[in-house]
């Protein structure tokens, strides 16, 4: 097994185990290529079927061409889709730039409180329908205990301590000091009543492994990731107003390969791109124990 | 394509593990463009000393204390190959957590300070990478500046830990004297270290020999999952896991343990990939088989034609205890091996380990936290399992408090079914005629899923 096969049986393994011991599983879709991947793998696991359901959590400032290859996508491959949306802070304009508050804030309104309130089933869920191709509200209101998420650990400092089964309390915090231990595949599977388990298969991969896996089995992608002509492309997706392209002329999954491994972005952060990362030492650190992803 | 290894750094607190790390990824030039001196403007803003080890430490959390609190998971590169390196914090109170990175390490380095010499967690770190069962080892001698760089101390510290080591059973490959913040012995070798001309210790590092896989051992797999997905009219069911060790092929003869359900491999199922006809270990597969035989996930599945694993409810193990509540006699524990969940009990301690002095006492009623010992446990109902000189991943199992995996071990003895021995006293609300009909049931209906 070369080192591609070796993750790949690993995160299989990871979502089998979600799978198994959890019964109000999810897994969360951000439409990048991580989550592309994600749902690769879960295919994998699963024999071509994704037993659980996806969610998004549309800020409304999302590149329009993503809700556009996200609907297609689900309606493709036969995916249950759960979307998710702050729609009182959208309504109050408690937004960023074009509204009264400022990048954090905005961020803090329109993911984290969206995904905790849609997790918890706290908010309205809605479900596309795959006949109409509408999206209706979702019957099932049940908190969802198992989040698979794909967030990796090379992305930047406080996903580097992540576990692979990761409890949340109640409020989604995440105790970064008093983390359960995790040894030989065996992970924290049992929990309390109102807490939840975020589950991370793709900890150990890198940017660079998810290109070459991408490449490898020919995983269709969102094109926005290549240079379609002017000479930019995007390096991680996000809300419009806060993530901007990367000067690159990488046309193809081949090209932005090159491009990582000796190319001009060997030695820059991914997350380069991403405002809210800058905001003084620790801004994501804080987002992500408050429960975003 | 690059192979990739994961590499554990441990040793006593403030002995230098992040200013190593710290050192290998800035001389590597495995840092993102600009972090270098983002942090060392950072330190001058602030008017503190650059450390190393900021680069690490990248929680706010960790920052504030000057400890690592959790192991980080660190990529770097080398001429030969792509690492992951797990900093693993040498605080006592962390243990769990140096035991969590050191669990997924495949090699590991020691690191001591020439200064303080060999201190109580560098004895005890070792002894949990004995008891992970990593076995290739390097031990970095560091802050030889402060000693001057004297040989002699180098060599007393090295004759007295290989002393400890081997009996533990480690063999190091090899002990490098450094001085992390300086960056000698790092990348290359120096000469203000005139008396070692050996490898820095990257170059160590790049000798640790990446493990096969467990081929040729006896065929085991646990059951992960039967599925069976309807959607597209789909009929197969597929009986899904991860290869532990050995191979599998279609034809085989299997055998499902502890149900003693048999069948035969019709077809090895992998998706988007033509069946194949042999699977080996560490592959994540499916597999169909030709007659329906009724089993629960959580069985292990076996070849007939090899030997057997153990099937019992009585073993003997060695664990380390992690629970903030102390491991006891007449308490309900969970028992985790592979994918199997069954009741557990302690029946026995045999003797407790002081893990940094190697001194056994016996006579002790229960295991506190950080404690090493020496068990005799019971089971609710048989499981199967193999002894940890024969398969590695089947013999090891972790232990479940409440909601959290308080202990870790590994099985060193399979032990008879004691009819004598009284469970009723853990579980008081059963009677013998029930105990034995639970039994029927998880023998004859596993899939029925009882849990009593
Ligand atoms: N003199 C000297 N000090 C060092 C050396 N390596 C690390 N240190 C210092 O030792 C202290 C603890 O180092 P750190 O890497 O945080 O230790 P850790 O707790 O093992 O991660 C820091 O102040 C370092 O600057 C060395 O080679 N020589």
């Amino acid at each position: 097994m070369d080192y591609l096969d070796k993750l790949e049986a690993h995160s299989i393994y990871i979502l089998r185990e979600a799978y198994r011991e959890f019964k109000n599983l999810a897994m969360l879709w951000s439409i990048g290529k991580d989550s592309t991947v994600l749902l690769w793998l879960a295919k994998k696991a699963f024999f071509g079927h994704v037993p659980f359901p996806l969610v998004h959590i549309d800020t409304a400032y999302k590149i329009p061409e993503m809700i556009e290859y996200r609907n297609k996508l689900s309606i493709e491959w036969k995916i249950n889709l759960i979307v998710g949306q702050n729609k009182t802070a959208l309504q109050n304009k408690q937004t960023f730039p074009d509204g009264a508050v400022d990048r954090l804030a905005c961020c803090k309104l329109l993911k984290t409180e969206a995904l905790r309130n849609t997790l918890s089933g706290e908010w309205k869920r809605f479900k596309l329908d795959h006949y109409t191709g509408q999206f209706i509200e979702d019957e099932n209101r049940e908190q969802y205990t198992g989040v698979i998420v794909g967030v990796r650990a090379d992305e930047e400092g406080s996903r580097s301590k992540e576990r692979y089964f990761s409890p949340r309390d109640k409020n989604n915090d995440w105790d970064v000091g008093d983390q359960p231990p995790e040894l030989w595949n065996q992970f924290k599977t049992d929990f309390a009543p109102g807490t939840h388990v975020r589950i991370h298969p793709l900890l150990d991969w890198t940017e660079l492994n998810i290109w070459e896996y991408l490449d490898r089995e020919n995983i269709p992608i969102i094109p926005l990731y290549f240079d379609r002509g002017n000479g930019k492309r995007y390096r991680s997706l996000g809300c419009y107003p806060c993530t901007k392209p990367v000067e690159s002329n990488a046309k193809n999954v081949k090209e932005i390969i090159l491009e990582l491994k000796s190319g001009k972005f060997a030695n820059i952060a991914e997350r380069a791109g991403r405002e809210q990362d800058k905001e003084g030492g620790g801004t994501l650190e804080e987002l992500r124990r408050d429960g975003y992803m | 394509m690059k192979e990739r290894m994961n590499i554990v750094i441990v040793g006593h607190v403030d002995h230098g593990k992040s200013t190593l790390v710290g050192r290998l990824l800035a001389d590597t030039n495995s840092l993102p463009q600009g972090k270098l001196e983002q942090v060392k403007r950072t330190c001058e803003t602030n008017s503190k000393p650059f450390e190393y080890a900021f680069l690490l430490d990248a929680l706010v959390d960790e920052q504030a204390q000057g400890i690592t609190i959790d192991t980080a998971r660190i990529f770097f590169k080398s001429p030969k190959r792509e690492y992951i390196i797990i900093d693993a914090p040498g605080h006592i109170e962390f243990l769990k957590n140096m035991i969590s990175g050191a669990a997924r390490a495949e090699a590991a380095i020691l690191l001591i300070d020439a200064h303080e010499g060999i201190a109580e967690n560098s004895k005890r770190h070792a002894y949990m990478l004995s008891m992970l069962d990593i076995k290739q080892v390097i031990v970095a001698v560091n802050k030889m500046d402060l000693v001057n760089y004297d040989e002699a101390i180098f060599d007393g510290i090295k004759k007295d830990y290989t002393e400890f080591l081997n009996e533990i059973d480690i063999k190091p490959i090899a002990f490098v004297p450094l001085a992390a913040r300086q960056g000698i012995n790092i990348i290359a070798g120096s000469n203000t270290i005139q008396w070692y001309n050996g490898p820095s210790i990257l170059e160590l590092i790049d000798t640790f020999r990446k493990e096969k896989e467990d081929n040729q051992n006896n065929f085991r797999m646990f059951v992960q999952g039967i599925y069976k997905f309807t959607e597209d009219g789909d009929d197969r069911r597929i009986i899904a896991g991860t290869v532990n060790s050995g191979a599998l092929n279609v034809g085989d003869e299997v055998i499902f343990l502890p149900s003693e359900k048999t069948s035969t491999v019709k077809s090895i199922e992998i998706y988007g990939k033509d069946s194949p006809l042999r699977a080996g270990s560490e592959e994540a597969i499916g597999i169909t088989l030709s007659t329906q035989v009724y089993v629960k996930h959580s069985e292990l599945l076996c070849r007939t034609d090899e030997p057997q694993p153990h099937t019992t409810d009585r073993f003997k193990a060695n664990i380390f205890w992690m629970g903030r509540k102390s491991l006891q006699h007449d308490k309900r524990y969970k028992l985790k091996i592979g994918t199997k969940k069954v009741d557990l009990f302690l029946e026995n301690i045999e003797s407790v380990l002081d893990a940094s002095h190697l001194e056994k006492s016996n006579g002790r009623k229960e295991i506190q936290r950080h404690e090493v010992a020496h068990c005799v446990f019971r089971t609710a109902s048989p499981v199967s399992f193999d002894l940890i000189e024969e398969v590695k991943t089947t013999s090891r199992f972790v232990i479940v408090d409440g909601y959290d995996i308080a202990g870790g071990g590994i099985i060193v003895e399979a032990l008879e079914h004691a009819y004598n021995v009284n469970i009723e006293k853990a579980s008081p609300d059963l009677s013998a005629f029930e105990l034995e009909l639970k039994d029927l049931i998880v023998k004859y209906f596993p899939h029925w899923d009882i849990n009593i």
